[in-house]
């Protein structure tokens, strides 16, 4: 649980988006948003809310890869692992990062600091190899660029 | 002094906003007045950051631009060593056949006065003036066919929506743009949205419909950004006329680019692929009859009801009427999105406009359509594009994408991701692909580990004739593409492979 963690901001977000068709993926969107992940709180309150079962939600919140059921690290590294960012070296750069770093995809580094994460296509596919850190994308990435986009926030 | 840099989510992963913020600065340093329009990407990928000046003559392009790119732009722009001369006399861009993505690059994107200026709303006032079943015609008049990959023609799916009896009918976007190697409808959305959003007000009126939601991958922030700012805009002004448009954000899942899934995910529901039939144009979003199309298809429809049919049907060859948005991906000297008529060789396409490897080695193969598609090899680089001739050579066109490797490029590798990637994306619902994935990934790895033997391959080659014909979608039906595909043209490459490459 993280500090943030609140019930009725949780119960908030909920009921915010009840007026929508199709309410579900926008409320997790929303509360992973606010918390960083899906406390299993979060979810019983979400199933409360719809009427739907526990795990209805919780079929639904493992399926997506976007939704976490920890919390990850202060920063989050996204890095191409797709086709056009392997023809530029991509993953050699990714395998050797992690390498670096002692850190295997999806982990989080020791001090809580940065998780690696891969994704599959940013759609910047004409200036491969790419990454996205904390929603920001970076493109044209070399070993040492890519390196760089981990060390600043180590 | 007038100047154009792109928001373009590729301008901006090249440092964009820190390059805008330095040339304001060095404009207020010089006491310069400037006006700084934040266009869209003309497509042309491997000169962004692309800066564009305005003069008399026209629009003269500077790129790749970098900070220390910014003196020279304000003391003598004829002779700065990164000048390209007018962009639209570009030979990349000159040769292209732009309807679709007419506007992009040349506007902002947000501007309302912009898109009536360039022809925005054209399409829509004339379907005004239509009735359902005459727009319907035009569309199949016009040969479009699905410009997702599937390749179905749009008039006949709307049609069939149109003719259906229903209380609420809905006009569904698919904006789940996961192929690698493609990224046309994010270079549509944010360059020029409000032609997306005007396709999809069109299709309402054509069958009826009243709601509509843009399912949007969430990979593309700022494609989700731009676009609710557009339908924000363009509601406001009153041009939708109460048809209501919503975007949804995706959850990381590729599978959720099938149609069916799409729906489920929209629903708040797993994303796991329908049995068809029924279609989703009778039984689709919340089970109501639902238009279901790519963005790109959606984005030609305003060109179409604008032009007439028959000027759109023109372009093309055989039954792939119109044109096509290629982009050029990966390891290519020139990459970006090439909109042209049908009928353009694949040779043509990479070496020719692409210029080849971004590395200057020997071009070994090119994917075309995704990670669902074939690999094609030089010899074959005669295939005219088009949907009846790249399944007739055992791939697709998919989405347009085209990915270049250089001769460093590993085949049983890339056949192994194939199957990796699918058995990750897999939804579970059918066998072939849940199971096949899996046991193919097993397969190939130890053929690769030097363990495999003759019937290994053979094995290969019959579990991916079973996920080709027996699975529900196109994810376990089109993955054998790219695995066999590199496995005839590139036998070499499947024996074990040194252990540092494996």
């Amino acid at each position: 649980m993280t500090d943030n963690w609140s019930p009725e901001r949780a119960k908030d977000i909920i009921s915010a988006h009840l007026g929508l068709e199709g309410p579900l993926l926008p409320i997790l969107h929303a509360l992973q948003d606010e918390f960083g992940y899906l406390p299993r709180e979060a979810l019983v309150l979400a199933a409360e809310a719809l009427n739907i079962t526990r795990a209805d939600v919780h079929g639904v919140a493992s399926f997506y890869p976007d939704f976490r059921s920890q919390p990850p690290g202060r920063h989050v590294l996204k890095i191409c692992r797709a086709e056009a960012c392997q023809s530029m070296g991509g993953e050699e750069n990714a395998e050797a990062l992690l390498s670096r770093l002692g850190l295997s995809w999806g982990a989080t580094s020791a001090n809580g600091a940065l998780t690696i994460e891969p994704v599959y296509c940013l759609g910047l596919c004409a200036t491969a190899p790419n990454a996205q850190r904390d929603g920001q994308a970076f493109a044209r990435l070399d070993a040492e660029r890519l390196e760089a986009l981990a060390r600043e926030v180590l | 002094m007038r100047l154009y840099l792109p928001r373009d989510s590729v301008t901006q992963a090249l440092g964009g906003e820190k390059l805008a913020a330095a040339l304001k600065a060095e404009a207020e340093r010089r006491g310069v007045p400037l006006t700084l329009t934040r266009n869209g990407s003309r497509g042309l990928f491997w000169l962004e950051p692309l800066v564009e000046l305005e003069t008399v003559a026209g629009r003269l392009g500077f790129g790749p631009f970098t900070e220390s790119d910014i003196p020279a732009l304000f003391d003598s722009p004829s002779t700065h060593p990164k000048a390209l001369g007018l962009v639209s006399e570009l030979p990349f861009l000159k040769r292209q056949q732009r309807l679709t993505f007419v506007r992009a690059g040349l506007t902002d994107p947000l501007s309302l006065t912009d898109y009536a200026a360039h022809g925005g709303w054209a399409g829509l006032a004339k379907a005004r003036t239509l009735t359902g079943a005459e727009i319907c015609a035009e569309v199949t008049k016009s040969g479009l066919r699905g410009r997702g990959g599937a390749g179905f023609p749009t008039g006949i799916k709307w049609e069939t929506v149109r003719k259906a009896e229903a209380g609420q009918k809905y006009i569904v976007c698919n904006a789940d743009e996961g192929d690698s190697g493609s990224y046309a409808d994010r270079l549509l959305i944010e360059a020029d949205p409000f032609c997306l959003i005007e396709g999809m007000a069109i299709a309402a009126l054509a069958v009826g419909a009243t709601r509509g939601h843009v399912y949007l991958r969430s990979e593309y922030p700022n494609a989700i950004a731009m676009l609710g700012q557009a339908i924000a805009i363009a509601t406001q002004a009153g041009h939708l006329d109460g048809f209501h448009l919503e975007v949804r954000v995706g959850a990381g899942s590729y599978v959720c680019g099938e149609e069916t899934a799409l729906l489920e995910s929209l629903e708040g529901k797993r994303g796991v692929v329908r049995a068809k039939p029924p279609v989703p144009a009778l039984v689709g979003l919340f089970g109501r009859p639902t238009v279901i199309n790519n963005v790109i298809s959606l984005a030609t429809i305003p060109h179409i009801l604008a032009d007439g049919a028959e000027a759109y049907a023109a372009f093309g060859l055989g039954h792939s009427r119109g044109t096509m948005p290629i982009q050029l991906s990966g390891n290519i000297k020139h990459g970006g999105l090439f909109e042209t008529a049908f009928g353009i060789t694949l040779g043509e396409l990479v070496e020719d406009i692409g210029g080849g490897t971004a590395s200057g080695r020997p071009l070994r193969a090119v994917q075309a359509g995704g990670p669902l598609g074939a690999y094609f090899a030089p010899h074959q680089f005669d295939i005219l594009y088009g949907y009846e001739e790249y399944a007739k050579a055992g791939g697709l066109i998919g989405h347009g994408g085209l990915v270049v490797f250089d001769d460093r490029v590993n085949m049983a590798r890339m056949a192994r991701f194939a199957l990796e990637f699918c058995a990750h994306e897999s939804c579970g619902k059918c066998t072939p692909c849940r199971i096949g994935s899996t046991r193919g990934h097993e397969l190939l790895g130890r053929i690769m580990a030097g363990g495999g033997s003759p019937q290994d391959l053979a094995l290969l080659r019959e579990l991916c004739d079973t996920m080709k014909s027996a699975s529900l979608c196109a994810l376990g039906g089109f993955t054998p593409y790219p695995v066999m595909s590199a496995l005839t043209l590139f036998p070499e490459d499947f024996t074990a492979l040194p252990a540092a490459a494996a």
